[in-house]
């Protein structure tokens, strides 16, 4: 029997002891009307059937050569980084409650905040939420509860943030009446321009979204934009790459020293970058990161260091009277969980990549996606979107709607890029395209010559 | 000896300047490309610099000091600590699944895999709809909660605010109303553990959004009064919420949807024997009778002919929109789907009939032993509590004390304190996976524990005594808040 270890045998002695005749009588509290027949889903499979279907329907699904990023970015993953996390240790133990049996996730976890603070400079970071998305959702939740000079529940959130991440934090947030008010871009340039906020300025709003780089790749002009939400009392929620990071001002930084303080209020964003694979889109983890002063504010999971009986160091699940399991209605959020495999999964990445290594990580992917660039524009019908700097993702403009053209790349197993136009229409026919150091020069060379033959079939079938 | 080898420096204590896993780096790629000087990061972020061994060695070693299903017996009650099969993981990292962009053309391969699974899921709730795309089971329940909010709304019906929650409810039932702008009403349990019913019926009103339930409920116990109470909170016009916490215990046996309830969610990493990775990743998929169909989280897999596709916003406008940057956690769902294949129709009804086979031997056994049960009068259902408070008058030791002390026979604790309205208590879930002998053995650890107060109660109140630390302060971990290496400030 699949993962039952009982014999006849085991069975009579264990309902002797229970005083039953039958496993059936067990469930004899359950109103008989409503017993369930025989549940209509397949028969058992063994190991050997289940792996041959599962290998058959991966082979379908194939292994193109992707150009996409959008929000999840294919980075080579150490070898030992899913070697130990697939660990049953790691794999199969649960939340860190009884933290003497869990010294190891609980270090882990403190090592992966310690990261985490490091690379966004801030002061304290949560053990991980869900993902991106849902991590800018609660990030606005916290700053509602956070930012004290605001009474009025709005969001700005610029349109070059993520817009899958602006449906989600209304879908979220939006539940507790908080209002997200658009700020729109330069179209020229391709990022958020503080003449946009200039109408916004002398209002009541709770927090302003800064995605670094922006959904376009982009990088925006983070100073500015920090220092006109912090001289409107307004909190600064900062979205960051952390491959980026490496090469990036942290968040911590931006703008100008106000009474001792600086940067973000709030730092969020998707984790996947840092030794998780792409798999379809999760599981995946979100990273938030705050000051000291909003630590009560912060959803999540937080593992503090402390002592034993002894006197000797250790590690524990802290600041729980923030949780729902504590405080129910009035929690910070209703989360239970983090992503705590792949939190265990991002801590070895970066303490195999290390400072150079991450460095050169972001570094590369940027190069890569400047020759990418390079080598798509040359494309006759291609062109860049926009003007400023990007770092491993920019919009090309095609002289021609873009959905054939991708699909006549993917037929060649090209992933050529996201169409944008429907979720931008007013750029036309937009494509965003990225490049990480997985893409070398002939995948660039590939792709700007399937690219070529691709514009120049459907203009001579035009 | 013993201490040296316990202890394991921080990652950051074994990193030196310089240092670094070579192969792991990319080579560098010639070319100009610069962030503008404004922008860029001014000094090396500090992340720790060791050898590939060193990360190697430190991490398998950090791996070396938890409890888990692959090595410890852990029955944490509500949480189905159940054994993870090794295929699911196997199968589910096959490289085409783990290299697939989230945004790529629709890939059939896993979407007939996310179709079946969710075919599956409705048939074993008995609801007609079902979507993968909540995270978690916190999560699930918030996409319940909303939906029911969205119903009403679109019923124009906005005087429905409040959502029932029995006393005995997950904190994530509280959480997640409040979070969906609803205010809780609390109801209580009687002596036996189901709802007091007078309780229900003075609570509905115009008001009365939905009520939220777990059934078996959090006291071990099945609701037996279920048909009754959707009655009285459907002709109030409020739904019911099915929390699936503790489906295990009735998989096959009886479904949510015939009980009459309107929306659950699933713990995929429950019931389907996703692995709880040490704090998730979970999986917290929702189902809903036809009346919230329209409401459903995005994306849902839709099959047109013999092609899968996404349904989005066009086809739900409805919709209470995307919790997720992508599907949810896809890859938690393809182990899900794994293990109910391995399953399979017989597989499934085995795992209720065995997981409270298990739960209902270990309950008689320790009361057997001395142990007093919460409801002594009730079947088990997967799990079952035990309250200490005579122990705890008679000899001054806490439910914690047992639990750490337990720690020290090597196994996992049960869960303690929760429900919080059962004193000292011990929540214990054996799951099905576990042999009658290993139920023997936490029986054995639970008599020496019990002559261990009678004579030797300091030992269980300095326990564990065998763990890489002693009991931690956890008054100090919130009071004098260390969060951070230090040595990264300087």
């Amino acid at each position: 029997m699949a993962f039952i270890p009982h014999t006849s045998d085991d069975i009579a002695r264990m309902l002797e002891v229970i005083g039953a005749r039958s496993i059936e009588d067990l469930f004899d509290e359950i109103p008989a009307e409503l017993r369930a027949g025989t549940l209509n889903v397949p028969s058992a499979l063994s190991e050997m059937e289940i792996g041959r279907l599962m290998t058959e329907r991966a082979a379908i699904d194939g292994r193109p050569l992707n150009f996409i990023g959008a929000g999840a970015y294919e980075h080579h993953i150490p070898a030992p980084v899913w070697a130990i996390a697939t660990r049953g240790e790691f794999y199969s133990a649960y939340t860190p409650y009884q933290a003497e049996a869990s010294q190891g996730t609980l270090q882990l976890i403190y090592e992966y905040q310690s990261m985490m603070c490091a690379l966004t400079g801030m002061e304290v970071s949560n053990a991980s939420l869900y993902d991106g998305a849902s991590a800018l959702a609660e990030a606005c939740l916290m700053a509602v509860r956070s930012n004290r000079s605001s009474t009025s529940r709005r969001i700005l959130i610029p349109r070059a943030v993520n817009p899958t991440y602006t449906q989600v934090a209304q879908a979220i947030a939006g539940n507790q009446d908080i209002n997200f008010v658009p700020v729109d871009f330069d179209r020229s340039a391709g990022r958020t321009l503080l003449e946009a906020l200039k109408p916004h300025a002398g209002q009541d709003f709770t927090a302003l979204v800064v995605q670094q780089p922006n959904f376009f790749g982009s990088l925006e002009e983070v100073d500015a934009l920090t220092d006109w939400a912090h001289e409107n009392k307004i909190m600064l929620i900062a979205v960051v790459n952390p491959t980026s990071l490496a090469l990036l001002k942290p968040p911590g930084q931006w703008g100008a020293v106000v009474a001792g303080a600086q940067g973000a209020d709030i730092v969020c964003g998707e984790g996947q970058a840092l030794g998780v694979p792409l798999a379809s889109g999760g599981p995946y983890f979100g990273f938030m990161a705050t000051r000291m002063q909003y630590v009560r504010q912060m959803p999540g999971r937080i593992v503090g260091r402390t002592v034993d009986l002894e006197g000797r160091p250790g590690f524990s699940l802290t600041l729980q009277a923030r949780e729902q399991h504590i405080r129910r209605s009035k929690a910070t959020s209703n989360i239970c969980t983090n992503q705590g495999l792949m939190v265990t999964a991002a801590t070895i990445y970066m303490s195999l990549l290390g400072p150079r290594g991450l460095e050169a990580v972001a570094q590369a992917s940027m190069q890569r996606t400047a020759d990418l660039i390079a080598a798509l524009t040359q494309v006759a019908g291609v062109k860049r979107a926009f003007t400023a700097a990007h770092f491993h993702e920019a919009v090309l403009l095609l002289d021609r709607p873009p959905a054939a053209v991708l699909a006549a790349l993917s037929r060649r197993g090209i992933l050529g890029g996201l169409d944008l136009s429907e979720r931008y229409p007013e750029l036309g026919h937009a494509v965003l395209v990225c490049a990480t150091e997985t893409k070398l020069a002939v995948d660039i060379e590939s792709y700007a010559a399937a690219l070529a033959d691709v514009m120049s079939a459907s203009r001579a079938a035009a | 000896m013993t201490e040296l080898n316990m202890r394991e420096p921080l990652i950051f204590e074994l990193s030196k300047p310089g240092r670094g896993a070579g192969t792991q780096f990319p080579p560098p790629v010639a070319g100009a490309a610069q962030v503008p000087a404004n922008l860029r990061r001014k000094t090396p972020a500090q992340l720790p610099e060791v050898s590939e061994l060193q990360a190697v060695r430190h991490y398998t070693r950090l791996s070396q000091m938890n409890f888990s299903i692959d090595t410890h017996f852990y029955p944490l009650g509500s949480c189905t600590m159940k054994y993870n099969p090794k295929a699911c993981n196997s199968y589910a990292m096959l490289p085409e699944f783990l290299g697939r962009h989230p945004l790529g053309p629709e890939p059939q391969g896993f979407m007939a895999c996310m179709y079946e699974l969710q075919e599956m899921l409705q048939e074993i709730t008995g609801m007609p709809a079902v979507s993968l795309t909540p995270m978690a089971g916190a999560q699930g329940e918030f996409a319940g909660v909303a939906m029911i909010r969205a119903y009403h709304r679109a019923r124009n019906d906005a005087a429905r605010t409040e959502i029932i929650v029995p006393q005995a409810a997950h904190g994530t039932n509280p959480a997640t109303a409040t979070m969906c702008g609803f205010i809780v009403k609390e109801i209580p349990c009687d002596a036996n553990g189901d709802v007091e019913i007078e309780a229900l019926k003075a609570a509905v009103s115009p008001a009365t959004a939905g009520i939220m339930l777990t059934n078996p409920s959090t006291l071990g116990v099945f609701e037996r009064k279920i048909v009754q109470i959707a009655r009285i909170v459907h002709d109030a016009g409020g739904l019911l919420y099915y929390d699936g916490a503790n489906l295990n215990a009735i998989l096959g046996k009886v479904r949510p949807g015939d009980m009459g309830f309107d929306v659950i969610h699933m713990n995929l990493h429950k019931t389907f024997s996703t692995p709880h990775g040490g704090g998730g990743p979970g999986s917290g998929a929702v189902g809903v009778s036809a009346r919230l169909k329209p409401f459903l989280p995005l994306p849902i897999v839709g099959k047109d002919g013999a092609r899968y596709r996404w349904l989005t916003e066009r086809d739900l406008p409805q919709s209470i929109g995307r919790l997720s940057g992508f599907m949810g956690n896809a890859g938690v769902n393809l182990r899900a789907y794994i293990y109910m294949r391995l399953l399979g129709r017989e597989g499934m009804v085995r795992v209720a009939e065995f997981a409270a086979l298990n739960a209902n031997y270990l309950m008689k056994r320790l009361q057997a032993l001395g142990f007093e049960a919460a409801y002594p009068e009730r079947r088990a259902s997967h799990e079952f509590i035990i309250t200490l408070k005579q122990e705890n008058k008679a000899y001054h030791v806490s439910a914690m004390d047992v639990a750490k002390r337990l720690l020290d026979y090597g196994f996992h604790a049960p869960t303690t304190y929760f429900p919080l309205l059962v004193p000292e208590c011990l929540l214990i879930e054996p799951t099905e996976t576990e042999a009658k002998e290993d139920l023997d053995r936490f029986c054995d650890a639970m008599a020496s524990i019990r002559e261990e107060m009678r004579h030797d109660a300091e030992k269980l109140k300095l326990a564990p005594h065998t763990m890489p630390v002693r009991r931690l302060d956890d008054v100090r971990a919130a009071k004098q808040l260390d969060l951070m290496w230090k040595g990264l400030t300087a």
